[in-house]
């Protein structure tokens, strides 16, 4: 089977026909729910806190945020980028609670320093590896998107992005991208060596010793970007297979959700508008 | 787009990271929207450190909304004796969560693109020779 990403761009391959099929589906809706709640998982956050949701899509990672009760921490509110404008008309007919833009990651993440809790990428983060142009290349722009993720989070914030690599390749030069930005950084591997791996890119800003201090991660082998010099001499290997029972956890991830009735706002923000979106 | 996110929107344009013209955004021609929303008190008090309060209220004269006063309010004054939230924080519930940008513009004070907001969703996309 072919990687979208090496179909076309991804303001071109989610067009409206597509996103639509994508938003609709059951399995890809469960699948986007249950590796949004993995990255909650690994941001461990405390209390209601401002996220960034980079590459939103229709929000079936974002509403995921915006759906998680008090007693866990939430519901959080958040923003989402995405370059896709069929894409987001989806996310406004279904009437989530984030705000969007319409926005290419690539070109950087324009918010002032400091301003997020914690940022959030699901199965977005790889197109950025297509980009080619005369004036863009797939290194610059992945720069530009993790200095400036790096620099739009507060102190102590985290970062999740679960990415489909499409080789070895890839996934070091995504990850490099964000050791060069500052970040800590490990990878956290669900369901190794199945066809159902998947990656979490698990990134830390600053503030002390990352490994000691962090709760929730204590399967990923955090690597502290101070000491990168050092450790990419030896030959850089930060994964870590977190292999305690990925199966078990996406089984228990499933019966939570099925519990969690979708509240439905009785104001909707939307409705009656027009719902394409042409700039 | 909620004025709470107007708040920590910058120019996206390299060119302008570096000076402090290019926050906040200034609203031309906006359209305005008020959408009730289950209030997340904890999630305001998270917040107040974070907001650049002369950007809020320079941005509730530029909308013509009412005054804010001068100091931006401390923690203490978002919750009463009773634990209840107090009118302070109920305002600042609807400034900022509820009340957002539906279409018009938001432009950089530095360079003066234009950002424009169709359906509440803002559109940051640069042409590649003004990245
Ligand atoms: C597989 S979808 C995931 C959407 C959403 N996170 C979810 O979990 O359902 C990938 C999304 O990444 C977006 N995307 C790809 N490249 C992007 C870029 N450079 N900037 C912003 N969004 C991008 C696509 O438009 C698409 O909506
Ligand atoms: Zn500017």
């Amino acid at each position: 089977m072919s990687r979208p990403e090496d179909l076309l761009p991804p303001d071109l391959f989610y067009n409206d026909t597509e996103s639509r099929k994508y938003t609709t589906s059951s399995r890809i809706k469960s699948i986007q729910a249950s590796m949004t709640h993995r990255a909650l998982e690994l941001l461990d956050l405390k209390e209601p806190s401002f996220i960034l949701d980079a590459g939103c899509g229709s929000g079936l990672s974002g509403e995921i945020l915006s759906s998680i009760p008090d007693v866990e921490g939430g519901p959080h509110t958040w923003v989402g980028m995405d370059i896709s404008s069929s894409m987001l008309a989806q996310a406004l007919q279904r009437d989530v609670e984030g705000d969007m833009m319409f926005a290419d990651m690539g070109q950087g993440v324009p918010f002032r320093p400091g301003t997020f809790d914690a940022a959030i990428s699901i199965s977005a983060i790889q197109w950025l590896c297509n980009a080619d142009s005369s004036d863009v290349s797939p290194e610059g722009r992945l720069k530009r998107f993790f200095d400036s993720l790096y620099a739009s989070l507060r102190r102590g914030g985290r970062a999740v992005c679960q990415f489909y690599p499409k080789n070895p390749q890839q996934r070091a030069m995504i990850s490099n991208a964000a050791i060069k930005a500052g970040f800590g950084a490990g990878i956290l591997e669900d369901d190794p060596e199945t066809k159902n791996v998947k990656l979490y890119l698990v990134l830390t800003v600053g503030g002390g010793d990352i490994t000691g201090t962090v709760g929730g991660m204590q399967d990923v082998d955090v690597q502290d970007a101070r000491r990168r010099g050092e450790k990419q001499k030896r030959g850089w290997e930060f994964d870590a297979h977190n292999r305690k029972g990925s199966k078990a956890w996406i089984q228990r991830k499933k019966g939570q959700m099925e519990g969690k009735g979708k509240v439905v706002k009785a104001n909707s923000k939307y409705t009656g508008r027009k719902r394409r979106i042409v700039f | 787009m909620k004025l709470l996110t107007l708040n920590f929107l910058t120019c996206a344009r390299k060119t302008c990271k570096a000076t402090a013209a290019s926050f906040p955004l200034h609203c031309r021609e906006v359209e305005l929207e008020q959408v009730e929303m289950d209030p997340n008190p904890l999630f305001i008090k998270n917040m107040l450190p974070r907001l650049d309060w002369k950007a809020m209220k320079g941005l509730t004269q530029e909308l013509g909304l009412p005054q804010l006063p001068n100091e931006a309010p401390s923690e203490e004054e978002l919750q009463g004796a009773d634990g209840e939230p107090t009118q302070v924080l109920n305002d600042l519930h609807t400034l900022l969560m509820e009340t957002s940008v539906v279409s018009g513009k938001l432009v950089c004070g530095n360079c003066e693109y234009e950002y424009p907001v169709k359906d509440g969703i803002a559109s940051f996309l640069l042409p590649s020779h003004m990245v």
